[in-house]
């Protein structure tokens, strides 16, 4: 049965299109067919983390007023045959979207694919309010650092109140996706660490996505980092990560602190003390 | 800053931490009802509203949100409208407590 997944987090910057993209992209290497949906009108990114700014004809709010048909604004993947795109408007306001059309697409993209991860936008509007409603299951993007998590609170609070799930008195299952978590700052008592936000969200743990380099050298390359660097931290830690969303009990893998040059090893110990 | 301060920086995700459990344990309750003490302050001041016109402006009103214990603090500066007698009395008071 067809999964429709909302990538949210409240506050911006955290990683929800970068997380998108590459869950999205671990999935279909997984054999599964998936969609990634930009829900971010206005200020669409998707694409260009995805490589196929250059290939958007029709976009989501297309589709919703009736201007193109679904099946013209997906955009299919040119390495996953098995992954596809629906971008977001670039030009329109954001309240383009209906919540009527919303639904119908997502209804339509339910008979089309086994994924639906939905990007949403920053912020707790209209269009993270949508992007959220016709959900089965969320997955909550979090920094380890006080402004996300607090957001990221807010965001579980309405995921148990305002989607159709919630409403109909259902269970909105959540996973928490740590992201650009550094293990070394954390160990030293610079950064909240893994069990603190685990403690204060409550919400099960998907992954965590360690602070790296090769994310931007992926977003740089147009590649969800899964496609463009298979081997590297995040990639493995995203290839897990969705693992478990497909259900499978694998311990999750702790990224361990960089080793640091002898400088850094002299004044990091003084600073754990 | 001198290099003795960079040495001694306390590890700061411990303050993080706690002040964010108090936070959420308030906005929780306040994004699931209604917030306790807003609703307070609005009450005290209609109260107060009944018996004397209080300007909005003269009203000062503080909130700390913290744990165990929040305070609301309302600070309603009211125009001398007592009866003198009752003026009288209370310099009096004032001069006694002095």
């Amino acid at each position: 049965m067809t999964q429709v997944v909302v990538v949210t987090s409240g506050k911006g910057g955290v990683g929800k299109t970068t997380s998108t993209a590459a869950l999205g992209a671990a999935l279909a290497q997984g054999g599964a067919n998936v969609v990634v949906v930009d829900f971010d009108v206005g200020l669409r990114n998707l694409d260009l983390v995805m490589g196929a700014e250059r290939r958007v004809v029709f976009d989501l709010v297309n589709v919703v007023q009736g201007d193109a048909k679904l099946a013209q604004a997906l955009i299919r993947d040119k390495r996953l045959p098995n992954l596809s795109l629906l971008a977001a408007s670039q030009t329109r306001d954001k309240d383009a979207l209906t919540a009527e059309g919303v639904e119908r697409i997502i209804g339509e993209l339910r008979e089309k694919f086994d994924w639906v991860l939905c990007d949403s936008p920053a912020g707790i509007e209209r269009g993270a309010t949508l992007a959220m409603r016709h959900a089965d299951a969320a997955v909550v993007v979090t920094n380890a650092e006080v402004s996300s998590v607090r957001d990221s609170d807010r965001i579980i609070g309405l995921l148990d109140s305002k989607t159709e799930k919630a409403e109909k008195g259902g269970h909105m299952p959540k996973h928490l996706l740590l992201t650009r978590y550094d293990a070394g700052r954390a160990a030293r008592g610079e950064m909240l660490k893994v069990e603190d936000v685990l403690e204060i969200l409550s919400i099960p743990l998907l992954g965590i996505i360690p602070e790296s380099q090769e994310v931007l050298r992926a977003s740089n390359l147009g590649a969800p980092v899964t496609l463009a660097n298979p081997a590297s931290a995040p990639a493995r830690a995203y290839a897990e990560a969705a693992k478990r969303l497909m259900g499978e009990q694998i311990q999750v893998t702790m990224p361990m602190a960089e080793s640091r040059g002898i400088f850094g090893k002299l004044f990091g110990r003084r600073a754990v003390a | 800053m001198n290099l003795l301060a960079l040495f001694r920086r306390r590890s700061t995700a411990p303050i993080a931490r706690e002040r964010l459990q108090v936070l959420l344990a308030h906005e929780r309750v306040m994004v699931g009802g209604s917030d306790l003490l807003a609703v307070l302050q609005e009450e005290i001041l209609a109260v107060i509203g009944k018996h004397i016109s209080v300007d909005r402006d003269k009203v000062q009103i503080k909130l700390d949100r913290g744990d165990p214990v929040s305070t609301l603090e309302i600070d309603v500066e009211v125009p001398s409208l007592l009866p003198t007698g009752a003026l009288a009395r209370r310099s009096e008071l004032a001069a006694a407590r002095r």
